[in-house]
């Protein structure tokens, strides 16, 4: 048996790691790292250690087990850069970053918000969206960045439609959200688009106060449970957690079927297989590609690994959800395959709340592309596509297209 | 086959009911899971399976065998 405070063997092993040669796989590294073992150890940033999970049935038994703990304000909870750590000093956090009951209390009051049947009526208006936002793009020619004219307006809209978000008002929102998610703007640029993104969504909340509708912040305000203030924080927090992560997954998708041409080929003769392709590209890509942080609140052990109470645990989704034993030929897209164990959204009680919708627009934004552009390939080389390697969701920088 | 739900573990997740959606249902206002058949048919027994693999919350449980 070991344990985290033992030998000093694979501690050459950091995270996180930088990529390889193929953006779509994880660092070779934490591959190597896994056919030694599906339990290894690594130095973090500021040199601390901790536990990295690449297997499957590790990364699926460490999140479903609440021994183990999300909250960040724990010590021994693993930070993934100092940036990360100043944040938690400064903000109150949300319910990510909790551990129940208090993380329940408050997910619960947007469960009602993404039922599979909910989301399923809303398909019709995602894909108007994605219809006109497609138009736009086309009509401006190309070529043309698919990250900034399609990738990112899609959520942006749809999140809009989701909040109530009044249609004079999409302009405003969809600029302050974009600068908001602009790994290029500064610390100040970011504040002060969070501040006008609050300050207008605690108005729209007291509206919607006076004139409830169905939309999430309707419904939260009518609750009764929670301020304006702290209902405009729930909205900014959708706002980030299902922009970002869809709209890289658009983008990312795209570019993998691009660079898989069999696969879209296929996906364009059998459009019933999007649902599938979707999960596929979900596993493939697994964009939330720097570990999902854990920490342990009690001894426990893991395949003959004692992890102890206060240490951190990262779980990698990216290898998981390539380990042979649960996927074969997990190197390899394929969107025939039934991919849906998948850990893509995570697993246990914080796994992503907002999976249906993601589901939904990936599966129209994907599948409404590939029919109306039959011709699209890349403006650029494959080679000279830049990557957000150091941002907590994985993608592309920009996609110049052609078609 | 035999399941049950604990709703104190759902976190609304709707894996359920994308899986086995004649088996489950989710309530309007909380999201959180409603049962639609305890015994499932077999034609549907799979599904169930792969619903309770799906639940990231653990709250759905199959018992198999004819008495259970």
């Amino acid at each position: 048996m070991t344990t985290v405070a033992d030998g000093e063997a694979d501690h050459a092993l950091s995270a996180p790691a930088v990529k390889g040669t193929c953006p779509f796989d994880p660092p070779p590294a934490y591959e190597q790292a896994h056919k030694a073992g599906p339990i290894s150890r690594v130095s973090l940033w500021d040199d601390s250690p901790c536990w990295l999970l690449t297997g499957y049935r590790q990364v699926r038994f460490v999140l479903g087990d609440r021994r183990f703990s999300a909250d960040a304000r724990l010590p021994g909870f693993p930070f993934l850069s100092p940036g990360r750590r100043e944040l938690l000093d400064r903000t109150t956090p949300s319910f990510i970053r909790l551990d129940d009951p208090e993380h329940s209390r408050q997910r619960r009051m947007l469960t009602g918000d993404f039922i599979i049947k909910r989301v399923e009526a809303m398909r019709p208006q995602i894909q108007q969206i994605v219809d006109e936002t497609l138009d736009r793009m086309i009509a401006q020619g190309g070529p043309a960045d698919l990250v900034s004219q399609f990738a990112l307006p899609v959520p942006s809209l749809v999140i809009c439609l989701l909040l109530g978000v009044p249609y004079a008002d999409h302009e405003f929102f969809q600029a302050q959200s974009r600068v908001l998610l602009d790994i290029t703007t500064s610390i100040e640029e970011v504040e002060s688009a969070n501040r006008e993104l609050t300050t207008y969504l605690v108005e729209l909340a007291g509206r919607k106060q006076k004139e409830p509708d169905e939309s999430v912040l309707g419904r939260l305000v009518a609750r009764g449970e929670l301020s304006l203030d702290e209902a405009a924080a729930m909205g900014v927090l959708l706002l980030i957690a299902g922009h970002e992560t869809t709209a890289n997954m658009t983008s990312l998708g795209t570019l993998a079927l691009l660079q898989n041409p069999e696969q879209a080929e296929r996906l364009r003769s059998d459009p019933s297989l999007i649902k599938g392709a979707v999960e596929e590209l979900l596993r493939y890509l697994t964009i939330v590609h720097l570990g999902i942080p854990r920490v342990a609140l009690e001894d426990l052990e893991i395949d003959g690994t004692l992890i102890r109470a206060g240490d951190g645990v990262l779980c990698m989704a990216s290898t998981a959800n390539r380990d042979e034993e649960m996927f074969a030929d997990g190197g390899q897209l394929d969107v025939t395959r039934d991919a849906r164990r998948h850990l893509a959204f995570g697993f246990g009680v914080h796994q992503c709340l907002g999976q249906p919708l993601a589901r939904a627009e990936l599966q129209i934004a994907l599948q409404t592309l590939l029919e109306r552009l039959p011709d699209l390939r890349l403006a650029v080389p494959f080679e000279e596509i830049r990557y957000r390697s150091d941002m907590v969701v994985f993608g592309v920088q920009e996609l110049p297209v052609e078609w | 086959m035999q399941v049950t739900i604990n709703q104190d573990r759902c976190c609304g997740s709707g894996q359920c009911v994308l899986t086995a959606p004649t088996v489950f249902d989710q309530g309007e206002d909380d999201g959180l899971v409603q049962l639609l058949q305890e015994q499932p048919e077999p034609a549907v027994q799979s599904q169930v399976q792969l619903a309770a693999a799906l639940c990231p919350g653990n709250a759905i449980t199959v018992h198999d065998g004819a008495d259970a």
